[in-house]
């Protein structure tokens, strides 16, 4: 991975926790078969209409609840190529990193809409609006966290420690 | 300057002289933690046998299987299966089934001690500051790299104060207390931060009390809950055989806080988190007559041996509202003996209840308990998120014990002062 990542925007609101992310329900299901639920309180199609790439912008407070890493997990499975929001769960954006998922804050996530499609500079902290034209300003990844996602996680740097 | 009590404690785990607010340390575990849900099972087993399938102390691992206990389907009793055997194959002793959630296991059992870190695959760890621990909840993945280095790395937080000064009256509770700081200061209000709650308020709680307040801290947010451990620690430690190999850590007089909160528990009263939101916290009269369709006692949160006692109170005698059901799910094994051996079971069967076994299955809808379409519960534990204990259709509102208790009577949610 680049520090670049571009793709199309799927939109949501503000405190979309882990419950709603991953439904506990199904959480005894493998990752591949707990994945079609994901979403699935506040977006029944979410699973079906998500394609390898599309990035998850979302408002205040993502991933707040559970520590569950079925929620990254099973947004991994789906293909979700980076996620951004105005502001994330402490234990959700751990997880992310560790499996090797871009997450960034962006106070400006109100003016990008579903379906457009936006490019996010990791190093510079930008994204760039390619539907609508504008550039907002969010959070760089720090050299040594994105060393950590582009080595595709934590399991990778464990493997390559010990 | 003074120093905080995670300042403190992060310092001693990760060897270094001293430490502040912003640092970032990787310190040493003293206690690693993995239930059944978010255990081996989730990328931990599968992954730990491509790198080093060994942990780095069996002493300081501890395996709880709560969730998917007992069983209500083939998956869930695989999952605990294949939990119980990864434990015996790892050399984990410190392995517990069926005996209740795992917050109150760890403390039970002397894994949760004062100034030690503590880190679960469970958000709820933060209940562990009750007892003056650091203990936070991590992902699967990042246990998988504490079980195979002993290490993680941790910022230090910065520390909200929450201060509770005054009496509280008769039929509020510490859930009370838990609710009425999480409406104020807000579900994410203390993201990343560390929540020191004081005050002659929660000095006064018992042990059973205090965790039902840290047991949420997660709620704003908070990585951490802490309370300052005094006598009464060492005295439920004492109860347990410890007697030393733990440190008692508290925050100096003159520490640095980002935030203080003071609030009077002379002027509270019973509260509810309302559907879909834990901080959307209201004062019971403004949701009096809500009708409810299950009441649920029971969780890490609010189904110790103090809460039960409390439900028992205002149970005594009486009958629970046609066309409703109460729920009991004492929080751990020991505490349904005790609650058995004193007749507080009794009481609350007498009145309608149905005793459940000691699990996390109502809380988070896996078994034992889910709602339907359109159904409202009142319960005493800590989340009300859309969909969590059943249909995403259903609704859920926290109260206390004995908010619980006065509503299954009534059914519908009911002020508990009107049963003294």
């Amino acid at each position: 991975m680049s520090n670049i990542v571009r793709g199309r925007v799927l939109k949501y609101g503000d405190n979309i926790n882990t419950d709603i992310i991953s439904p506990p329900q199904y959480m005894e299901l493998s990752i591949p078969e707990a994945a079609k639920y994901a979403m699935s309180a506040i977006d029944p199609n979410f699973a079906t209409k998500i394609q390898k790439g599309d990035i998850m912008v979302a408002g205040a407070n993502l991933g707040s609840g559970s520590s569950r890493e079925t929620s990254p997990l099973t947004l991994k499975h789906l293909g979700v190529g980076a996620i951004v929001a105005k502001s994330f769960a402490r234990i959700f954006y751990r997880n992310c990193i560790n499996l090797g998922i871009p997450v960034i804050e962006c106070s400006e996530t109100d003016k990008i809409s579903d379906g457009d499609v936006i490019e996010i500079n990791l190093t510079e902290g930008t994204i760039k609006n390619v539907t609508k034209d504008e550039v907002y300003t969010c959070s760089k990844i720090p050299p040594h966290i994105l060393a950590l996602v582009n080595e595709g996680g934590l399991v990778s740097y464990l493997k390559r420690i010990v | 300057m003074g120093k905080t009590m995670s300042e403190k404690i992060l310092a001693r785990a990760a060897a270094v002289p001293e430490a502040s607010a912003g640092d970032i340390l990787w310190v040493n575990v003293d206690k690693a933690m993995m239930d059944d849900i978010l255990g081996p099972r989730v990328e931990i087993a599968e992954k730990m046998a491509e790198i080093k399938d060994e942990v780095w102390d069996k002493e300081k691992v501890v395996v709880i299987s709560d969730h998917y206990t007992p069983p209500a389907n083939i998956k869930q009793a695989e999952i605990v299966k294949f939990t119980r055997e990864w434990a015996s194959n790892h050399g984990v002793d410190n392995y517990y089934e069926f005996i209740g959630p795992c917050h109150q296991i760890m403390a039970e059992y002397g894994h949760v001690r004062p100034g030690a870190v503590v880190l679960g695959t469970d958000s709820h760890t933060c209940m562990g500051g009750a007892l003056g621990a650091f203990a936070t909840g991590v992902g699967s993945t990042e246990m998988l790299g504490v079980l195979i280095t002993g290490k993680t790395w941790l910022r230090v937080p910065e520390t909200i104060k929450v201060e509770w000064t005054g009496k509280m009256a008769e039929c509020i509770m510490a859930k009370d207390i838990s609710l009425k700081t999480i409406g104020v200061i807000g579900h994410a209000g203390a993201t990343y931060k560390a929540v020191e709650y004081t005050g002659d308020t929660i000095t006064s709680l018992p042990i059973d009390e205090r965790m039902a307040i840290t047991n949420m801290a997660v709620e704003m947010g908070a990585k951490v809950g802490l309370m300052a451990p005094d006598g009464k620690v060492v005295e439920y430690l004492k109860q347990r055989g410890i007697n030393d190999g733990y440190t008692l850590v508290n925050s100096d007089a003159d520490a640095q806080y980002c935030k203080t909160y003071k609030f009077s528990a002379t002027d509270l009263v019973p509260v509810v988190a309302c559907p879909h939101e834990v901080d959307n916290v209201t004062e019971i009269m403004n949701v009096e007559g809500t009708s409810i369709h299950q009441a649920y006692l029971g969780s890490c949160t609010g189904g110790r041996y103090y809460d039960l006692v409390a439900a028992a109170r205002i149970l005594k005698g009486k009958k629970i509202a046609r066309g409703i059901r109460l729920l009991v799910s004492p929080a751990s094994h020991e505490i349904w003996r005790q609650a058995a051996a004193d007749g507080t079971l009794a009481v609350l069967a007498d009145a309608g209840a149905i005793v459940l076994a000691p699990s996390c299955g109502v809380c988070v809808g896996l078994h034992s308990g889910i709602l339907a379409d359109g159904e409202i519960c009142i319960s005493s534990t800590n989340r009300n998120f859309i969909g969590r204990m059943g249909s995403k259709n259903a609704g859920i509102y926290l109260g206390s014990p004995v908010t619980v208790a006065a509503s299954a009577i009534a059914g519908k949610i009911t002020d508990p002062r009107r049963f003294i």
